[in-house]
């Protein structure tokens, strides 16, 4: 590996600050010091605050951060509350209202079988909500940490397959990989499921699509887990070098407590970061799946398979509603995440600003 | 350096083998019989076995996989089309794989075209108006998957001003492949244009830079020989992602706007389950992209003769 050489990130821009704390006058004074001051300063923060506090405290200083978080958070939680809050069934059609342009009783109008797009978009949402968050558990930070901290500690020819096979998962044009997985594993799981279903009588799991959303979230786990596991590997190796580690393994320290006490915290905020930067990846990722179409099968809604059929240039002359909206939900979702990637990043990542 | 190099080079084929072996036995465990797509309508279980036994697909999986990469290595031969009798892949792909680097090759242009000068207007007016409005919309336009800027695109450009073509390919000189590649290259414009701010930023803090302008370099050659020099290095340690990113949104892209390249046809023989394609794909774009990033990282001393390869291996 390469001794890394992440470029500079974005500085902090075009917000004034108010200098009326002592945090603030300590990010005054950092702007006016040397890369290797402002080191010593970031380690040293005012007393009574914890490193999490301030940077909890420096994200929420930004306001565009701040509503973005907030967007995300009423869409996701609209989203997992869906049956709750749509005002019809997602399957409920009406095909008077086929193709009916946006109205009060139809918000976002009706599709081509009269069934209203608002409650279609939100349970699509869900979809994307649920995958985003069962892969970025499984992927990122069950296997990522698992594999990094093994890769790390164990060194030699573990080290080495981890360490080979990520660099496969990652220098091949992933979404590919997931496609072919998803497609040869997928109809031998959906019949197993079947007869399982059949013997035992419970008759929801793929009607609900449960079966869908496990493989896609499994699909995209094995094949993001290398930035973190890679980061968490750094990690371990920095600290199983370093004078503190040495320092506590003298005093009697036990690995587990090396862990916690002095891996662990360097991971986290680098976690938080990656795990913010990772939401629009894994979600871009199932809206290709199921924009292929392969991914959450009809008739459960999912948002990459309504931009599918209705992304084509007669839908855009004719009904753009039914496009435009997926579109516009989705794109809101993703510049909230990229906002907020970026401020979390700014103010979680000591070596950011 | 010499020993990095061929520590890397020593490990492509492994992982050549490890991923061309992990394709191969997912796609024999795959659903769907070749043989009965091959069938069709004629059904027939004596003529079935009988083309099973001839194509090999009753051997052991390990001695098909044997079999095919003999084929390849020796003889260069991807094998026969399940889909299209009598064709044989390398041919198939041969046809469609220009296309797609014509426009690969588009995309990129556009991305580095006009990332790289936007990049560089921004850090030198940095804190002005002007760098913050580039710095958010860049911010806004990363990672936007791109069957969401296509139908933006085509609205906008094809259906309200009429000034571009929405579909079809005429080769590399023609306006059909404006749309497309500029589909392609938004994500990369908004991800190479902080990339270079951000690195500029950071050169013109340098000492080596204070030190230029007072030997009394002209401003031209600081910018040009000094900073944007440096500035390239994070850009071209980030370029092989670039390109693997560009390869994802290809076949989306080709799909979306008709164009006969390798992602079309290859999502389409996933689905017909094609195995010799989808394999012969897997094979030349993990090969591509490996060659690919091992240029990369050996490029990174000839940017910057500080960076010394294989020593140091803290990641």
């Amino acid at each position: 590996m390469l001794p890394d050489r992440s470029g500079p990130r974005a500085h902090d821009h075009g917000h004034t600050q108010h200098l009326n704390t002592d945090l603030e006058v300590s990010d005054w004074w950092a702007n006016e010091l040397t890369a290797g001051q402002r080191l010593e300063l970031d380690e040293e923060p005012a007393r009574g605050h914890s490193y999490w506090s301030l940077s909890v405290r420096r994200l929420f200083r930004k306001k565009l951060a701040v509503v973005c978080l907030s967007i995300i958070l009423v869409m996701y939680v609209g989203a997992l509350l869906s049956p709750l809050i749509t005002p019809y069934e997602y399957t409920a059609q009406d095909l008077s209202q086929s193709r009916a342009k946006p109205t009060l009783a139809h918000p976002f109008g009706a599709d081509r079988l009269g069934r209203d797009m608002m409650t279609r978009v939100i349970y699509g949402l869900r979809t994307t909500v649920i995958i985003t968050i069962i892969s970025l558990l499984g992927g990122t930070l069950v296997l990522g940490i698992v594999l990094g901290l093994l890769s790390g500690y164990m060194g030699r020819w573990v080290d080495s397959v981890i360490m080979r096979t990520g660099e496969v998962t990652s220098s091949f044009p992933d979404i590919i990989l997931i496609l072919i997985f998803v497609a040869a594993l997928k109809p031998r799981l959906v019949g197993l499921v079947q007869g399982f279903e059949d013997a035992t009588g419970i008759d929801w799991i793929l009607r609900l699509g449960i079966l869908d959303y496990a493989i896609i979230s499994f699909a995209l786990s094995i094949f993001g887990w290398f930035g973190m596991a890679r980061l968490v590997r750094g990690q371990v190796l920095q600290a199983r070098e370093s004078q503190y580690t040495e320092a506590a393994l003298v005093a009697g320290a036990s690995t587990a407590r090396i862990l916690r006490v002095h891996v662990l915290p360097n991971i986290l905020s680098p976690l938080i970061v990656s795990i913010s930067a990772g939401l629009a990846g894994v979600a871009g990722s199932e809206l290709v799946l199921s924009w292929i179409g392969i991914g959450v099968q009809p008739p459960v809604p999912s948002l990459g398979r309504m931009m599918f059929e209705n992304g084509s240039i007669q839908v855009l002359r004719n009904e753009p509603h039914l496009l435009l909206f997926p579109i516009g939900t989705v794109t809101v979702l993703f510049f909230c995440f990229n906002i907020l990637g970026d401020a979390v990043n700014d103010a979680f990542n000591p070596r950011a600003r | 350096m010499g020993t990095y190099a061929a520590r890397r080079l020593i490990w492509l084929p492994f992982l050549l083998i490890i991923v061309t072996f992990v394709t191969f036995a997912l796609l024999r465990v795959g659903p769907g019989d070749p043989v009965q797509v091959w069938l069709g309508q004629h059904q027939n279980d004596e003529v079935r076995e009988r083309l099973r036994a001839q194509l090999g697909l009753d051997d052991p999986l390990v001695v098909q996989y044997v079999r095919y990469i003999e084929g390849v290595v020796t003889r260069l031969d991807f094998g026969e089309s399940f889909q299209f009798r009598g064709k044989s892949v390398g041919e198939l792909l041969a046809k469609r794989i220009p296309v797609s680097l014509q426009l690969n090759l588009a995309a990129i242009i556009i991305t580095l075209g006009i990332g790289i000068p936007v990049g560089l207007f921004a850090a030198l007016r940095q804190g002005t108006g002007v760098d913050n409005v580039v710095v958010a919309i860049a911010l806004a336009f990363q990672s936007l998957p791109v069957f969401i800027t296509a139908p933006v695109l085509l609205l906008v450009f094809a259906l309200y001003l009429d000034i571009l073509p929405t579909s079809g390919w005429d080769g590399f000189f023609s306006p059909k492949i404006v749309m497309p590649a500029t589909v392609m290259g938004v994500p990369g414009i908004a991800i190479v244009v902080r990339l270079v701010r951000a690195s500029v930023l950071d050169v013109l803090g340098q000492d080596y830079i204070r030190t230029a302008r007072a030997k009394g370099l002209s401003e031209t050659i600081v910018r040009w020989r000094h900073i944007l020099r440096n500035a390239m290095i994070p850009v071209v340690t980030s370029f092989g992602f670039t390109i693997a990113g560009l390869a994802g949104g290809t076949f989306i892209v080709e799909i979306y706007f008709g164009i006969p390249g390798v992602g079309f046809f290859t999502i389409n023989s996933l689905f017909a389950r094609d195995y010799p394609v989808i394999m012969a794909f897997a094979i030349v774009s993990t090969t591509l992209f490996m060659l690919a990033n091992l240029i990369v990282d050996l490029m990174y001393p000839l940017l910057d003769p500080r960076i010394r390869l294989g020593a140091g291996n803290v990641a």
